[in-house]
């Protein structure tokens, strides 16, 4: 019955959709208040049932229901019901429900949190978003049910791919769909702002909080996948450039680029077209990226199975979503003009700067992922673009943002001049750039330039950014949430560069062949094989190896990585040992035997590298806090909206 | 004002990058079939259901027809069997079964519980068959012509809509080709 | 000047500059663009000499060769039609097995084999390989199979 069920939830969930999207943007349209009065409760009817839907297809898993196709495909019985849950989202069909349920969720928070907004507009940024969520309904109905029989039922279920069943990765899809499907916010916000024909400061602290929701999610999620990446596959390496990650990375500069515009736009009332334009792309990019990973059209190392009816829904949703928001930007952007004028350095021309970087590098990793399509359909032949294009595409426009990032902190609004507080910022470059080549010299004993770099531009913008809120410390000054935010954010910025720039610096990585007994060094720690043993999971075999780390003698650590072989899928899959500290990890991975005892092993040595993800951590905290920012909170009476409150010449540091 | 359409036009352009990446003649996979018009391997293996019998593809010689590769243990041929049972019922061509690296009686209980769409099913323990045929896994269908090649070749599950759009239309070809 | 011109001259230059340096440095990594060739192009000599390129195909079964105790492997890669033997040194990943469809980046060496630098394996959810037999019924009764090179 539960799938049946689920069908039918899923189909009311998609009707009450299509309602929300016709009353909310025909009541806006023609002025209607009972009809716009209908948009909030079908949000609330269409959240009740797509979360009823969801439910059903996690108890198909959970009692192993193998007469559905969707469950026999990815679970098993002898799955542990954590995995089992988590193999709802393990392939295309139930990661789209997934992915259905989260925008439920947004639009319902949307639905309750817009109550002191002008009722046209939050009718209409409700409308939008019903019109996103039956389009991904009636791709799920259509194309891609996970409640699909299977008649006669399976005796067993095909199971979750072994590299599937872990934890950070059972919960990274979650993650980065809240925030690629979080942008939907600012999308509808940014569709209804067009909409009404009028956008003002009040419309860009409404959207703000809203995007740094999303963003923070999408940080978290992108960190998340790069850490499994790092220790599931076995490579060592966090960041492959693959369609499947350029697909989330895309968003996130569009998002991180849209965060600071929106601060713009808040402050100032400017760049009203380019806010807009910003809040399409990051969603649009999002879509994209689904359209990407989804239709085949690119080939990713982990890819879903590919399907061209899928491909072309998601293409004319593309055409339907992207152009029509778009067209609608040609017509409606050029009268959202407002003057406004600020002089060279000053916080707006930083944040420009920062937009029009953070753009670019969103523009080249696109034309990198897709450049493969591209010689294809000229005919060149067929070719794929190896990660150092994409590192040195990436790493080029980084080095001015950092540089513009460490002195924008310190600028003011209007005014060209930097304030007070940027006076050390001079000598603090020359102590950053004299810790970097100590810690070098001393730590690593050898001078990297790439390193050098990362570690000096890392420790100024930490230093850059410590230096305001120390200040007010000091003199006993309020310290805002947005102010406080923003320097946390900046912070992990400083430590991510830290972490990759080290990382890929000085890692050292060595496929070798071991006998037990036999040992290697790299790094100055000695790894020795002492021996391997079969061992037993839930679901699995392994051969479990016994590596003794020493330094200068002195034990360090015993790692276990394990050579698994699941029984379902007959597949191995090897599960790497990782000594972490805070300097560095300590990397072992199993090969394969190769003959007389002897494994193949890949030990590696990783400085640096947790700070990669840390620092994630700390810009996504710095994100939370400042959407937790007293004046998000501030319900604006609608009678005074119309009012753009003059922008205060006088702050010189709000948030960015 | 031109520059607020400068991103539409952006977007058009990508649309059509877009529309020639989902071109069905594309070969994402990267895992040509060389045997495409190329003669079929032949084959003379034991039926499934009867190992006394011999089924072989030499006596389709001047026929059009499907072999559709298959095995017990791979769940997107269940997947599939349906789509089968109902293209074996237009009676366009023969189809006949290879299953592949299987065995005998579970294969036998898997025709009888959920049905035979199969003229005949050949039995490739072994699966050396389908490896003369290029086979990389299952399920895979191919379409051969009435002078023994091998034109088209189908991977992941068959589906109706499949069967009417890539393999009735070079079925119909195939026949006026060699009337 | 108005600042509003400067502004833009500023932003200008600074969007001029990071293109130009992205665009030089991309030059420079060039080789980092890799083709994509079958073992057939590779056999007709379509495939370039001595710049690294991708090939796919289809690991032959049976052909995975090491020495004992060595890190070198070699095997054969096929599209049915022509082979091309492929060398190697290092860790295979998880999904690399004889029978299974993969890809492998490196060079052509002199004597005509594939020296790979890089290999990469891939699994599709859809469509399996036999060796995902493993009857559903009798998973564990099976027993655990032997650990072997081919996974």
């Amino acid at each position: 019955m539960a799938p049946e069920l689920g069908i039918f939830a899923l189909i009311l969930a998609f009707i009450l959709s299509l309602s929300q999207a016709f009353f909310g943007l025909t009541g806006a349209w023609r002025g209607k208040p009972v009809w716009m009065a209908v948009a909030r409760p079908a949000v609330t009817g269409q959240f009740v049932f797509v979360v009823m839907a969801f439910s059903c297809l996690v108890y198909s898993f959970v009692n192993n229901d193998f007469s559905v196709l969707y469950v026999a495909r990815n679970s098993n019985s002898q799955l542990p019901l954590f995995y089992k849950v988590a193999a709802l989202w393990g392939a295309h069909e139930g990661s789209l429900l997934l992915w259905i349920l989260i925008l439920s969720i947004w639009s319902v928070a949307v639905a309750a949190f817009s109550r002191a907004l002008p009722l046209t507009f939050s009718s209409r940024v409700l409308g939008v978003m019903g019109l996103i969520s039956a389009g991904f309904m009636l791709f799920t109905l259509w194309t891609s049910s996970p409640f699909l029989r299977l008649i006669p039922a399976a005796q067993d279920g095909a199971d979750l791919n072994p590299v599937l069943q872990d934890f950070a990765l059972a919960i990274h899809p979650p993650m980065l769909y809240t925030g690629y499907v979080g942008f939907s916010v600012a999308f509808a916000f940014a569709c209804a702002a067009m909409l009404e024909g009028r956008l003002d400061q009040n419309w860009a602290k409404w959207t703000r909080p809203w995007t740094i929701f999303a963003w923070l999610f999408q940080t978290i999620g992108i960190a998340l996948g790069s850490w499994w990446a790092y220790y599931e596959l076995g490579w060592g390496g966090w960041w492959f450039w693959d369609p499947v990650e350029n697909a989330s990375f895309m968003p996130w500069l569009a998002g991180t680029a849209l965060i600071h515009s929106l601060s713009v736009t808040e402050k100032r009332g400017i760049f009203k077209s380019w806010t807009l334009l910003l809040a399409i792309f990051a969603f649009s990019l999002s879509l994209v990226g689904t359209f990407l990973v989804r239709s085949g059209v690119l080939v990713s190392v982990h890819s879903f199975a590919t399907d061209p009816t899928r491909g072309l829904y998601i293409l004319a949703f593309l055409v339907l979503t992207i152009g029509g928001s778009l067209t609608l930007y040609a017509w409606r952007a050029p009268k959202l003009y407002a003057a406004g004028g600020f002089e060279l350095f000053s916080r707006e021309f930083f944040l420009l700067v920062n937009n029009v970087i953070l753009a670019a590098v969103a523009a080249l990793v696109l034309w990198g992922t897709l450049s493969p399509l591209v010689y294809e359909l000229l005919g060149v032949g067929k070719i794929s673009v190896g990660p150092p294009v994409f590192a040195v595409m990436f790493l080029v426009p980084m080095l001015p943002l950092m540089v513009f990032m460490a002195i924008g902190m310190h600028s003011a609004w209007r005014r060209g001049k930097l304030t007070a507080t940027a006076k050390p910022l001079w000598w603090l470059a020359g102590a950053a750039v004299l810790l970097s080549a100590s810690i070098q010299g001393l730590v690593f004993g050898e001078l990297h330039w790439l390193g050098l770099i990362g570690f000096s531009f890392g420790f100024w913008i930490i230093f850059s950014a410590l230096l305001e809120p120390l200040r007010r410390l000091r003199q006993k000054q309020t310290l805002t949430a947005a102010l406080l935010g923003m320097c946390i954010a900046h912070l992990g910025v400083g430590m991510f560069a830290i972490g990759a720039s080290g990382v890929e610096s000085y890692k050292i990585e060595k496929d070798v062949s071991l006998k037990p007994g036999g040992s290697f060094r790299i790094a100055g720690y000695d790894f020795k094989f002492l021996s391997a043993a079969n061992v037993r999971g839930p679901n699995y075999d392994a051969v479990q190896a016994e590596v003794q780390v020493t330094r200068g003698g002195k034990a360090v650590t015993l790692l276990e990585p394990q050579k698994r072989h699941f029984w379902v899928q007959q597949t191995s899959n090897s599960k790497a040992a990782i000594s972490v500290n805070w300097a560095r990890d300590l990397f072992v991975a199993m090969g394969d035997p190769l003959g007389d005892n002897a494994w193949s092993m890949r030990i590696q040595y990783k400085p640096l590298v947790r700070y990669i993800w840390l620092g994630a951590i700390v810009m996504a905290l710095g994100g939370l806090i400042a959407a937790t920012d007293r004046r998000y909170r501030v319900k604006v009476p609608a009678a005074a909206q119309r009012l753009a409150t003059p922008p205060d010449p006088n702050a010189e540091l709000g948030s960015a | 004002m031109w520059k607020f359409l400068l991103p539409f036009a952006a977007f058009v352009a990508l649309v059509v990058l877009f529309a020639f990446g989902l071109n069905p003649s594309r070969d994402i996979h990267a895992l040509p079939s060389p045997l495409i018009g190329k003669p079929a391997p032949e084959f003379a293996l034991t039926d499934v259901l009867d190992p006394s019998r011999v089924v072989s593809n030499a006596t389709l010689k001047g026929q059009v027809y499907v072999l559709n590769v298959w095995g017990t243990w791979c769940v997107a041929c269940r997947q599939e069997h349906e789509a089968l049972l109902a293209i074996a019922q237009q009676h366009v061509v023969p189809i006949i079964g290879l299953d592949y690296m299987d065995e005998r009686e579970k294969a036998k209980q898997w025709l009888t519980q959920l049905g035979n769409p199969y003229n005949a099913v050949a039995f490739d323990t072994d699966g050396r068959t389908a490896i003369d045929w290029g086979v990389y896994g299952a399920p895979e269908t191919y379409l051969v012509d009435g002078k023994g090649r091998v034109i088209f070749k189908f991977i992941t599950p068959m589906t109706a809509e499949v069967w009417q759009h890539e393999f009735l239309p070079r079925i119909a070809a195939a026949r006026r080709e060699g009337a | 000047m108005t600042p509003r011109r400067k502004r833009l001259f500023v932003v200008l230059g600074i969007l001029g500059g990071v293109a130009a340096s992205v665009s030089l440095a991309v030059m420079a990594s060039r080789e980092n663009i890799m083709f994509y060739y079958d073992p057939s192009q590779v056999v007709e000599g379509k495939a370039p000499v001595a710049k690294r390129f991708r090939i796919g195909g289809m690991v032959v079964k049976g052909s995975v060769a090491r020495k004992p105790g060595d890190l070198e492997v070699r095997f054969v890669l096929t599209d049915f039609a022509h082979q091309v033997p492929v060398e190697y040194t290092g860790v295979l990943p998880d999904l690399f097995r004889e029978g299974q469809g993969i890809i492998a980046h490196g060079t052509m060496n002199a004597h005509g084999a594939f020296v790979a630098d890089e290999v990469l394996a891939k699994h599709d959810e859809k469509y399996m390989p036999p060796e995902v037999a493993a009857s559903l019924k009798n998973k564990p009764a099976a027993g655990p199979p032997a650990i072997g090179p081919t996974g």
